[in-house]
């Protein structure tokens, strides 16, 4: 078989790739709200003041850095089932990219506060705030724009880690693709439009990332 | 079966998966180096057409997944006349996605060297590519080698995906013990381990050395 593009299958095949886009979106979202909300708890479990706890949620994080997604998403699906929990594999996956996803913004978060200066703490302190307030009101909201970069980089990242998704068979993107080939015996055309959805999504986003980043610095002032 | 059993069935197919792992980590940092030093250096070249290629390998390679690309490469590819093995696939694959990130790295380090070190270089006139070889590319390797420690990780962590076209590697025999015996728990749980000491144990102290060795070679220690 020769390399030989037919653009009318390209054309029949693109609605089913655009539902399965909607997927990846809707997927890579909900992925990125778990990650957002347990990766701001567990950068603050790194800042309490009991060392067990501290020791415990850096080496969870540390584990879950240094090891692939995909197994991740393969250890939820499967495990769970051997101890009588059965997950869709909707459910698994999110688990899976979430929890991956919020130990990385969980060192995003850590950076942004560390780069708080010390006098905004002492000067809660001075005031006499609670710790819930002292986070809520002055470090959080300093603590966020330095992140927002970071914080986008990961939402490009997981958009494009959910490809990975599709070996638990959520029907995302890939796994689309993938159906499309081999019902067809036709690779070139869902491979390659895959590809080019991914570009056509992530390009733009990293550049509104950019763009968004630019104008909280300047209108903070900073 | 207690994990001991486990270990003393299936270890040994665990070991060579490791042992794919690695070899597929090694050859795939190769071709990332290389791939990033040529793109990185394509990048700020004066040259419109080397840079423009440089720019659209690194877009299109940071812009679609690994996986897209992976696939892409073992099943598209041949199409064009160009047929890979799976293991050669697999670790061309994981090298080039991770060079366009590594690219960027290089990229960046370069034109954090301080201009004065330029400028000293041209005064003592030499030539350009004495100039990156003598001059900027040592300092800028010790300002890239950090972000390179956090990149292999994640090199190590892509050859993981070349388990789905069948390179036999670590993920590969995880998967394959889980299906023969459902033993979830222990067959993955134990290559998330192995891949946690090959990233924790191996890669970091190397680099931290390496970056220790470098750091002593540019006189900063």
């Amino acid at each position: 078989m020769m390399f030989h593009w037919r653009w009318d299958f390209t054309y029949e095949i693109l609605p089913r790739l655009m539902w399965a886009t909607v997927n990846t979106l809707i997927a890579a979202g909900a992925g990125y709200a778990i990650a957002l909300v347990l990766g701001l708890i567990l950068a603050l479990a790194q800042r309490t003041n009991w060392k067990p706890l501290t020791f415990v949620v850096r080496e969870f994080v540390e584990f879950i850095r240094s090891t692939p997604l995909v197994l991740q998403i393969f250890f939820v699906f499967y495990v769970g089932p051997q101890f009588g929990v059965r997950l869709s594999p909707w459910t698994s996956g999110m688990i899976a990219i979430g929890l991956h996803y919020s130990a990385y913004l969980s060192e995003v978060y850590r950076a942004g506060i560390e780069a708080v200066p010390r006098g905004q703490w002492e000067a809660c302190r001075a005031l006499n705030m609670s710790t819930a307030d002292t986070y809520l009101r002055i470090i959080i909201p300093q603590a966020l724009p330095p992140s927002v970069a970071g914080m986008g980089n990961y939402l490009v990242g997981i958009f494009k880690d959910t490809p990975m998704l599709s070996v638990i068979g959520v029907a995302e993107l890939m796994h689309t693709a993938n159906a499309i080939g081999a019902e067809n015996y036709r690779f070139l055309e869902p491979y390659t439009m895959v590809g080019v959805i991914f570009l056509a999504i992530s390009l733009p986003t990293a550049g509104l990332v950019r763009l968004f980043e630019g104008w909280l610095r300047r209108k903070l002032g900073l | 079966m207690t994990i001991w059993d486990f270990l003393e069935t299936y270890g040994a197919r665990i070991a060579s998966g490791t042992l794919v792992t690695c070899a597929q980590f090694g050859l795939a940092a190769i071709i990332a180096i290389v791939v990033a030093l040529i793109a990185g250096l394509g990048k700020l070249s004066h040259n419109g057409l080397i840079r423009g290629v440089s720019v659209i390998y690194i877009e299109i390679f940071r812009g679609t997944s690994l996986l897209v690309q992976l696939y892409w490469i073992f099943f598209v590819l041949p199409l064009f006349g160009i047929t890979l093995p799976k293991f050669a696939a697999g670790f061309i694959s994981v090298g080039l996605n991770v060079g366009s990130y590594g690219a960027e790295l290089v990229r960046g380090a370069i034109q954090s060297v301080p201009k004065g070190q330029w400028e000293a270089a041209y005064a003592l006139s030499m030539s350009p590519a004495r100039r990156m070889r003598r001059i900027i590319l040592p300092q800028a390797l010790g300002l890239m080698l950090p972000p390179w420690g956090n990149l292999l990780i994640e090199l190590l962590k892509g050859t993981a995906l070349v388990s789905l076209i069948s390179v036999t590697d670590l993920m590969f025999q995880a998967k394959q013990i889980n299906a023969s015996t459902y033993l979830s728990a222990q067959s993955f749980g134990a290559a998330l381990v192995v891949y946690y000491i090959l990233a924790r144990f191996l890669i970091t102290p190397f680099m931290r050395r390496m970056e220790r060795v470098m750091a002593r070679r540019l006189g900063r220690a």
